[in-house]
């Protein structure tokens, strides 16, 4: 296809159950009451100029370009901000309307740079269309007037450059930052000719304001004004091919815009509908990984981690591969070997990874990077409701009335959602937030939190049974729908049990440091508000009551009625763009696909039947008892896909201890990452750009990713796999991963109704789709829980082992910010390091004094496993006693500190409470040093001369 | 595999079912055992010394070793 922009209707699209019909330019048209004439008139086919006017934000009404003459009425209204109304008879073009339109285009013309030929947007332009479109050909006014055609471009935006000197002032950049984004970075000063767009305070740049880079301006300006600067380098692109974000759960959609074989920019997709046509600066921008120089293209082993790497032919390291499995197989059976599935990669490459793990080295040794951040929802959930996922779509939020934010910083983990949530919040929802730390959800220009609960790290069940015990002890349970909806004698049960005196937020309140009256307040808020909805994060699940928090949310959500329509919900934001898709494929020990238990005959006989292999039947390792098991000599082989665990799992030295102690380590990644240090057997993998396939988001939808480019490496990902399988003697033969989706559907009930073709035709679909819903899911548990009644699960506060004591007086909590993605593989490799160039630690005012610290010095942070040094950010974000970093950095390896105590059902690690101190220091830690060497030692590559 | 660390395992799952009283906690952590591990794990728990389980990870370890 050619290249084409979305098309833009003007106004925002209206719901309303009224339905009004009109007349334009003799045609009739019917639409939902509220919408405006010029949508209307877009909406069957007219065509009305239009400046300051854009579908993704309010219509202003300031251009004057969108007259109309409306029979009956005087004037010529502007068609932007003049809604509809029954019977309306609407002229667009008319001799009048086309000289007046043609004077307002003058006037822009008269200050605008004619440079059309040589500019970037040439034949991408609004300004350039409308002129076209209203017949300017002359300017009476001459062009030498005042003008602003001598301003400065600001280029600081790494990915973005603004030339004052094209801008028209229509305002449609101000109001995306505000109504789109949330952020409201941008200001119009002055008045009339005068009027300039500045980022910030004066004196500021883009990069110096409080600009988060997201692209709503860039994507909302009609001119050159704002523009990537990958436009201006390549050139305006040729087509465009709509695919799904790789970073993280909200799941984006883009038009991947392409000049050949280059990607030219990424546009969000105003049809997604996890997105609704924003972005977040990862998505939209930094994409320049998947062409780094450091990216790995041919095959390589090596017999030991000490020597360097040899590339190879890919029929080598296949074989290679292939035989040293079959051979440690047949020395140490099946159970010695396993992997570890990606949910960076899409639906059909996991599936394939664990086909391959299950049927092929013939153990359930098969876990996901969901290990370490949100297994414990699948259980509590699982547990409680009867399905391991949340139970919203995004939009459902903006029919919320409270929402709670538990251990969760949407603005930095999930911006596109936060966009979302604070437009609902400016609406007038009320909101509370439960952590430790001062997120900018708290407070942020138009929006504060009614309540922030800072809790004390680790007591999060405590909290939430404390404003359970209020929730019940002062009569506000939801009683029809739990006699309706739940387990009655349980419910009573549990509700004893939190009633307790001891389960008070009095007598709670000096463990969880939450005033008591705060936290009443907060609960009967949440109880009485109305919809109330709750969203979670990695705050919650990595603990060491991670499971047990998950199952207090849920209870919370049941006793207050919070379950099973528009508005409420528990929704965990999940992390990577396919943690919830990685999870729902199988790729955890215990289970086969669809969250069903692997000793279950009926299930495994199925799969049996349909891949011509036993199965077995006991569970399999998860990865840190693979890590064990490894160390104990009864786990030798791993094939990982997409994931770092040295830099992303807990306690680096006995991951590192772990993988050391394996015979065969095979990494399958687009970089030499951390892991692969310890690596035999490096297999290159591709991008998302480079594959066909889907990703699952955190609202259970699935959505395609198309292929925009060819691999570099000359295989996609589930290419590679079946292969791998091939060379082990397996007889795959998939031709496309429709065939995956195919086999998928086939062998799991909640994916019945799913393939490639069906997405293609829809956009996405929301699980389960099957014979109940044909259509998807978008709200679960709607007429009853899947499991039938809802289960109160009584949970108590138990405290972590991981203690602050004299020797380690501070509790570490760690996150991450919105620059930068997990351990930094991809996000490091781009422009995004201008916002975050080394990982920092927050330290309280107080705390920072009594150790004679001061912001921006060097730091040992010191626990009982390790220690690393890091430089100090001063600030009263964090409660005294506690610290804050991030891990996105291999050179901090904040891991090296994390501790193996992990939550007890899952063990998910607890990555947000390890009891440290903080001392001054000079540079590096030991470990920091010798690892930097070894680490520089192991990366060797013996390059091959090309054939 | 590492017996203090798997009695360590036992122990903490067994203290937080804990609060559903003590016959359905050691249903629960029986289970528990029974769905979540890897059959080294249950056989380097069944073969260790019992001596450090509480009361509740030792019936269910029990359990586990002639379940009913
Ligand atoms: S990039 Fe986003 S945050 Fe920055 S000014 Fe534009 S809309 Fe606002
Ligand atoms: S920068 Fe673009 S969107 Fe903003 S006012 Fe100028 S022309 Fe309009
Ligand atoms: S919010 Fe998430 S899915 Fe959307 S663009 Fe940003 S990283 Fe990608
Ligand atoms: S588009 Fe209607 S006034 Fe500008």
């Amino acid at each position: 296809m050619g290249y084409e922009r979305q098309a833009d209707f003007g106004t925002p699209e209206v719901t309303s159950d009224i339905a009004v019909t009109l007349t334009v330019d003799g045609r009739e048209v019917t639409v939902a009451a509220g919408t405006s004439v010029m949508r209307a008139a877009g909406q069957c086919g007219g065509d009305i100029p239009s400046l300051c006017a854009t579908d993704s934000v309010k219509a202003f009404g300031s251009c004057r370009m969108c007259l109309v003459e409306i029979e009956g009425r005087r004037g010529t209204p502007a068609s932007c901000t003049t809604p509809v109304e029954p019977g309306m008879v609407v002229h667009t073009q008319t001799p009048k309307l086309a000289k007046l339109r043609r004077s307002v285009m003058e006037l822009y013309i008269s200050d605008h740079p004619l440079d059309c030929l040589t500019c970037s947007a040439n034949n991408d332009c609004e300004l350039q269309d409308t002129a076209a479109q209203v017949g300017l050909r002359d300017v009476r006014y001459g062009y030498d007037g005042a003008n602003h055609l001598g301003a400065e471009i600001d280029t600081s935006n790494p990915y973005f450059d603004f030339d004052a000197s094209k801008c028209i002032a229509c305002s449609r950049c101000v109001r995306a930052c505000d109504e789109v984004q949330g952020t409201l970075a941008l200001t119009i000063d002055g008045r009339g000719f005068a009027s300039k767009v500045s980022a910030g305070q004066t004196g500021d740049n883009f990069l110096s304001s409080e600009c988060v880079s997201c692209g709503a301006c860039v994507a909302a300006c009609p001119t050159a004004t704002l523009q990537e600067k990958a436009v201006k380098e390549i050139g305006k692109p040729e087509r465009a091919v709509v695919t799904t974000c790789a970073y993280c759960g909200v799941g984006c959609t883009f038009r991947a815009e392409m000049k050949g074989e280059q990607l030219v920019r990424m546009v969000p997709w105003k049809d997604g509908k996890a997105n609704r046509g924003h972005s977040c600066v990862k998505g939209r921008f930094a994409w320049g990984y998947a062409n780094h120089q450091d990216r790995i293209t041919k095959p390589m082993i090596r017999d030991s981690i000490d020597e360097p790497w040899r590339e190879v032919s890919w029929d080598e390291a296949l074989g290679y591969t292939a035989g040293k499995l079959n051979s440690i197989k047949a020395q140490y059976g099946a159970r010695a070997l396993g992997g570890i599935t990606s949910s960076r990669c899409t639906n059909e490459e996991v599936w394939l990874v664990q086909k391959l793990i299950r049927s092929g080295f013939g153990s359930n040794n098969v876990d996901t990077c969901a290990r370490v951040c949100h297994s414990p929802t699948g259980y509590g959930l699982s547990k409680t409701f009867g399905t391991s996922a949340g139970t919203q779509d995004f939009d459902s939020v903006m029919d919320a009335d409270v929402v709670m934010v538990i251990g969760a910083n949407p603005t930095d983990g999930h911006p596109v959602f936060a966009s979302r949530l604070k437009r609902r919040l400016r609406q007038g929802a009320k909101l509370i937030v439960i952590d430790p730390r001062r997120i900018d959800m708290v407070r942020s220009p138009h929006i504060e939190a009614q309540h922030h609960l800072a809790l004390q790290p680790g007591t999060n069940v405590a909290v939430l049974t404390a404003m359970a015990h209020v929730i019940v002890t002062e009569g506000l349970a939801a009683e029809q729908f739990i006699r309706e909806r739940c387990d009655w004698d349980e419910y009573q049960d549990w509700a004893g049990f939190v009633a307790q005196d001891r389960h008070s937020p009095e007598a709670l309140e000096p463990v969880t440091r939450v005033p008591a009256e705060t936290l009443r307040a907060a609960a009967r808020l949440f109880a009485t508000g109305g919809n109330g909805a709750i969203y979670y994060g990695l705050g919650v699940t990595e603990h060491s009551q991670g499971s047990s928090t998950v199952m207090s949310i849920a209870n919370l959500a049941m006793v207050t009625g919070n379950i099973g329509r528009r508005g409420v919900g528990v929704n965990p934001l999940r992390g990577q763009n396919n943690v919830q898709g990685s999870c729902d494929m199988g790729s955890f020990p215990h289970e086969l696909p669809g969250y069903r238990h692997i000793s279950g005959k009926e299930v495994r006989d199925s799969f049996e039947a349909d891949w011509g292999v036993a199965l077995d039947p006991e569970p399999g390792l998860r990865i840190p008892n693979m890590l064990d098991a490894a160390i104990d000599g009864s786990f030798r082989a791993i094939y990982i896909q997409g994931e770092d665990i040295l830099q992303s799992d807990p306690n680096t030295h006995h991951v590192a201890a772990g993988l050391k102690a394996m015979d065969l380590v095979i990494v399958h990644d687009l970089f030499l990452n951390e892991t692969a240090n310890y690596a035999h057997v490096f297999l290159p993998g591709s991008t998302f750009l480079e594959k066909d396939g889907t990703f699952t988001n955190a609202e259970r939808r699935i959505q395609l990713v198309r292929k925009v480019m060819e691999p570099a490496n000359g295989l996609q990902d589930w290419e590679v796999t079946q292969e791998l399988a091939k060379a082990m003697g397996l007889g795959w033969n998939y031709q496309h991963p429709s065939e995956i989706m195919d086999e998928v559907a086939r062998l799991t009930p909640t994916f019945a109704g799913v393939s490639h073709a069906r997405l293609d035709a829809e956009g996405s679909l929301q699980w389960p789709v099957n014979e109940k819903a044909p259509d998807g899911s978008p709200i679960m548990h709607v007429d009853g829980f899947v499991r039938g009644k809802g289960k109160f699960m009584v949970t108590d506060y138990v405290p972590t082992d991981e203690k602050t004591g004299p020797r380690y007086p501070l509790l570490l909590t760690t996150g991450r910010v919105l620059s930068q993605y997990n351990v930094g593989a991809q996000t490091r490799r781009t422009g995004n390091n201008v916002w975050h160039q080394e990982d920092l630690l927050e330290m309280h005012p107080l705390d920072a004094e009594n150790r004679g610290l001061k912001d921006g010095d060097w730091t040992r942070l010191a626990s009982r496993t390790g220690e690393t040094t890091l430089r100090l950010t001063v600030t009263d974000r964090v409660a005294p006693g506690v610290v804050y970093t991030t891990f996105h950095h291999p050179a901090t390896q904040a891991n090296v500190v994390t501790t193996e105590y992990s939550d007890w059902a899952t063990n998910c690690p607890e990555y947000k409470v390890t009891a440290v101190q903080v001392l001054p220091s000079n540079g590096p830690s030991e470990w920091q040093e010798s690892y930097a060497s070894w680490s520089e030692k192991s990366r060797r590559i013996k390059r091959v001369a090309a054939e | 595999m590492d017996i203090e660390r798997l009695r360590y395992m036992a122990n903490q799952i067994a203290r937080n079912l804990a609060p559903q009283g003590e016959a359905a906690a050691v249903d629960a952590t029986f289970q528990h055992l029974r769905d979540f591990w890897d059959p080294r794990m249950k056989a380097g728990i069944l073969g260790g010394e019992r001596e450090g389980l509480d009361p509740i990870a030792k019936a269910a370890v029990e359990r586990l070793a002639s379940p009913a």
